[in-house]
């Protein structure tokens, strides 16, 4: 089932929607894995829109003039916090910054996503942005 | 002469920030080629995640949102 946010771009619209965006370290572990699978179901809800932490950090002006605009979400599977740190880098302090770990999530090298820690690390967030 | 890109597939949004690009380079005299971009594939090349998109002289001065004529001609004086 499509998305919000799959709905829009099968449409061939980027427009922009909603006053979020999620940046997700991506990194290569298990929590790294859940870390983006969360920033897809959060953007798929409709909640905000999955960003391009890579794009930031490769210091893409387009990517860093959008990214000023709008309220950030930093997701990081590990405490070494590589998506927060990009973004202080490029001087877009994350209003919202949720370590997979800090939920009691173990990181290891296994890549595997388990629907119940994304689920976790989902509702960390939404809890986090309504507080 | 200056170039200016406007990005953006077509919707209200883009129309709007096309419009206001139209109005704040006749408002400020400069002289300047208005590019519209439309293909969301080129969009998307350019790096661009969120339309509208603005461009001046190659470089991207807002994303995700459609300034308006005075600060569009702010953009331009830059």
């Amino acid at each position: 089932m499509l998305g919000k946010e799959d709905e829009r771009k099968e449409e061939g619209c980027l427009c922009a929607s909603g006053d979020l965006l999620f940046l997700a370290c991506a990194g290569g572990s298990n929590v790294g894995q859940i870390s983006n699978q969360a920033a897809v179901e959060l953007a798929k809800e409709g909640r905000g829109k999955l960003f391009c932490l890579a794009g930031i950090g490769a210091h893409i002006d387009a990517m860093i003039v959008a990214a000023r605009e709008i309220k950030l979400v930093a997701i990081d599977g590990c405490p070494v916090q590589c998506a927060k740190k990009i973004l202080d880098h490029a001087g877009l302090p994350a209003a919202l910054a949720v370590v997979v770990t800090d939920l009691g999530i173990e990181k290891s090298p296994r890549l595997e996503v388990e629907a119940a820690d994304c689920e976790r690390v989902v509702e960390r967030i939404k809890e986090g942005l309504r507080g | 002469m200056m170039k200016i890109e406007v990005l953006g597939t077509g919707c209200a949004k883009c129309k709007s920030l096309a419009k206001n690009v139209e109005k704040a380079v006749a408002e400020a005299g400069v002289e300047a080629e208005i590019v519209k971009v439309e293909s969301l594939q080129e969009i998307m090349n350019r790096g661009v995640m969120m339309t509208p998109a603005l461009f001046i002289d190659g470089e991207a001065v807002a994303v995700g949102r459609a300034p308006s004529v005075a600060e569009i001609k702010g953009m331009l004086k830059r």
